[in-house]
């Protein structure tokens, strides 16, 4: 299991980070996405992985934390989702306009000059 | 009651905004002006307070006048706590400060130009006062994340190609920021599990020979989200032109958004790599030294080779941020809190100076239509063609009392971000030549090559605005601008405060003193967490329902 993470934090990223550096803004929003992507499931690995144990304790009685998930990581995953989320949706909205005004969907706003 | 006060600055504009985008712009502009008054005025007040209460140490408080306050009750480290000391107070004073005349300026116009402005402005000021405030790494991506939101919000204001280019290209930039800032922190987290700074504190020393290059690696990736936002060197190449591009008082307000990230840097690598760090001690300082001085030399460069004054600007921001973190690096190398002291009272002055300068900006470039004719000035300015500089005085206008306004602000802004007397520019560098002089940690070579930039980058503002004021002031064309008073007096409100604070240097000066004193000593901040109290466990009578 800790391959298969690794590998798909891995290659999110990597992708991620090969679209973020294209010069089209619709690739860089895409690249934006799959980056952070990598990034929650990486904030989820920090909580070591735990197959099939439930983050929440019972009330009472002694409990043995290794049964358990680490809740942590799973609220902010949330957090990072629900932020990363909106403030994608609002850069979607600049590029349209950007898009919108210069008529060009390149990142500078022109094409570069041929040559 | 009173312990209460410490979530007020974050609470204020968050119900002031949020109740502002209730109504529409066009009919309630008046009355949202004067709520955003009135709320940037009631948090100034409350900073003051807290200014007072870090200063003595208050009733919550410990010994060394540090508050906190526990969110929801829990105790810490499960909960978030927010932590009031020095630092923190100062920070909000002068977010407050800078806050009330770019809403005046504001309102001569620029609140016209697009909807919500008011209530953008106070998301603003809830995620700076927020993560000034707080006392947990989460929280404070979270803050960051609110003040973000809202400056993509504010530097959009106006719209038009220009801005939405350099928004398009400000909010890509801050994005991936964001996403490093996820990664450190979750591998902080991974490594010492805990997101309390405190608690972080007390466990560096005690992290596994194995796990230490994880924790470093971790630092590291969250010092780099930081170094965006500070605007340093390799970092930097977005900020100039995004800040030009922002309306200008918000401009202004982005003045102080570089100094997020310098007093995030400041806060955790004094806390977490300090004396008490154990073999972590001191990590980064050079590399904080040495990207601070690079700051600094590109920030000189830029001010060299702008030709507006609004480029200018933002490079002089840069200088004043790459100061602040090179002397952060030196303070980190064990430098003593003296230069870290200068260097907080030279923050103040400089945010200050850079948030008037941003704001004259605009009323100084009115008559000659901005950038397009400034450039046009310029090559005329050093046409090979020597006979038409000797023409240029002839056209010039009669100073009136506008000009001179303006041009006594523009001066009073110079004389400040070049360092010289009396304003607390040259008292801030004095301060930080004289400590750097004195230490003994790291080579003498390393602190005169700093001391030297830092003359040289005062030399070079001083060339460069020198330059745009003569074009200004002595070459323009004879049409005067129509200046409001609206618009002029903030910039003076500005440069009083200014003023004052070189006025009252020895006292500010204690002050930072005992911030850089309190910066260096993390055990107050770092055991005071977890000595607070519940209020469920405090005796009968302090307990509320």
């Amino acid at each position: 299991m800790e391959i298969i993470l690794s590998a798909a934090i891995g290659i999110l990223s990597a992708s991620g980070i090969w679209l973020v550096l294209r010069p089209r803004s619709f690739q860089v929003v895409i690249g934006l996405c799959l980056l952070s992507y990598a990034v929650n499931l990486f904030i989820f690995s920090m909580g070591r992985l735990t197959p099939g144990a439930p983050p929440i304790m019972p009330k009472g009685g002694f409990i043995d934390p290794t049964l358990y998930a680490d809740p942590v990581p799973q609220a902010l995953v949330l957090t990072a989702i629900v932020i990363s989320f909106a403030t994608t949706a609002l850069f979607l909205v600049v590029m349209i306009a950007s898009r919108g005004m210069t008529g060009t969907d390149h990142v500078d706003g022109k094409e570069r000059s041929q040559q | 009651m009173n312990e209460h006060l410490i979530i007020a600055p974050i609470l204020i504009p968050f119900v002031t905004g949020a109740l502002m985008l209730l109504y529409d712009d066009r009919q309630r502009r008046e009355a949202k002006f004067w709520l955003s008054i009135v709320s940037a005025a009631a948090q100034l007040l409350i900073a003051v307070e807290l200014v007072v209460r870090a200063k003595t140490g208050g009733d919550i408080s410990d010994a060394e006048g540090i508050s906190f306050y526990l969110l929801g009750d829990w105790a810490a480290p499960y909960g978030i706590v927010l932590v009031l000391d020095r630092l923190a107070a100062m920070m909000l004073v002068l977010t407050a400060l800078l806050a009330i005349p770019s809403l005046v300026y504001a309102h001569a116009g620029w609140d016209r130009q697009g909807p919500h402005y008011y209530s953008l402005f106070q998301f603003l000021l809830m995620g700076l006062n927020g993560a000034f405030l707080t006392g947990d790494l989460f929280n404070l991506f979270v803050f960051f994340e609110i003040l973000l939101a809202a400056s993509y919000g504010l530097l959009l204001h106006g719209s038009g190609q220009l801005r939405v280019r350099a928004g398009m290209h400000y909010i890509a930039m801050n994005l991936a920021a964001s996403l490093l800032f996820l990664i450190g922190v979750s591998l902080i987290y991974g490594v010492t599990g805990t997101l309390n700074m405190a608690h972080l504190a007390n466990l560096v020393s005690a992290v596994s020979v194995e796990d230490r290059p994880l924790l470093h690696a971790g630092a590291a990736v969250l010092a780099v989200a930081f170094l965006v936002k500070a605007g340093s060197w390799p970092l930097s190449f977005w900020l100039p032109t995004a800040y030009m591009a922002a309306a200008a008082p918000v401009g202004a307000m982005f003045a102080i958004m570089t100094k997020v990230g310098v007093y995030a840097i400041l806060r955790l690598s004094m806390l977490l790599f300090g004396e008490t760090g154990g073999a972590s001690a001191g990590f980064g300082a050079s590399i904080l030294i040495i990207l601070g001085m690079a700051t600094v030399l590109f920030g000189l460069l830029g001010v060299l080779s702008s030709q507006s004054l609004g480029r200018m600007a933002a490079h002089s921001v840069l200088i004043s941020s790459g100061t602040v973190l090179g002397i952060t690096g030196f303070a980190l190398a064990g430098g003593g809190p003296a230069m870290l002291a200068g260097a907080l009272y030279y923050l103040i002055g400089s945010v200050l100076a850079t948030g008037a300068l941003f704001l004259l900006i605009e009323p100084m470039n009115r008559e000659d239509g901005g950038i397009a004719a400034m450039l046009a000035l310029t090559a005329d300015a050093y046409g090979l063609d020597s006979e038409d500089l000797d023409e240029v005085p002839d056209t010039g206008l009669a100073i009136t009392a506008t000009m001179t306004v303006l041009g006594i602000c523009f001066a009073l802004c110079v004389l400040m971000l070049a360092g010289l007397p009396p304003l607390p520019g040259f008292i801030g560098k004095l301060a930080m030549v004289q400590a750097l002089i004195a230490q003994t940690a790291l080579p003498a070579g390393l602190a005169w090559a700093f001391i030297a930039l830092l003359v040289v980058s005062g030399f070079a503002t001083l060339i460069g605005m020198a330059r745009i004021g003569i074009q200004t002031f002595w070459a323009g064309d004879s049409v005067l601008p129509r200046v409001l008073a609206l618009e002029i007096a903030p910039v003076v409100a500005l440069l009083v405060v200014l003023a004052l604070t070189s006025f009252k240097a020895e006292a500010m000066l204690r002050y930072t003193g005992g911030t850089a004193a309190a910066l260096h000593d993390t055990v107050a901040y770092a055991y005071g967490v977890f000595a607070t109290p519940r209020v469920a466990d405090r005796p009968e009578e302090d307990a509320q329902p």
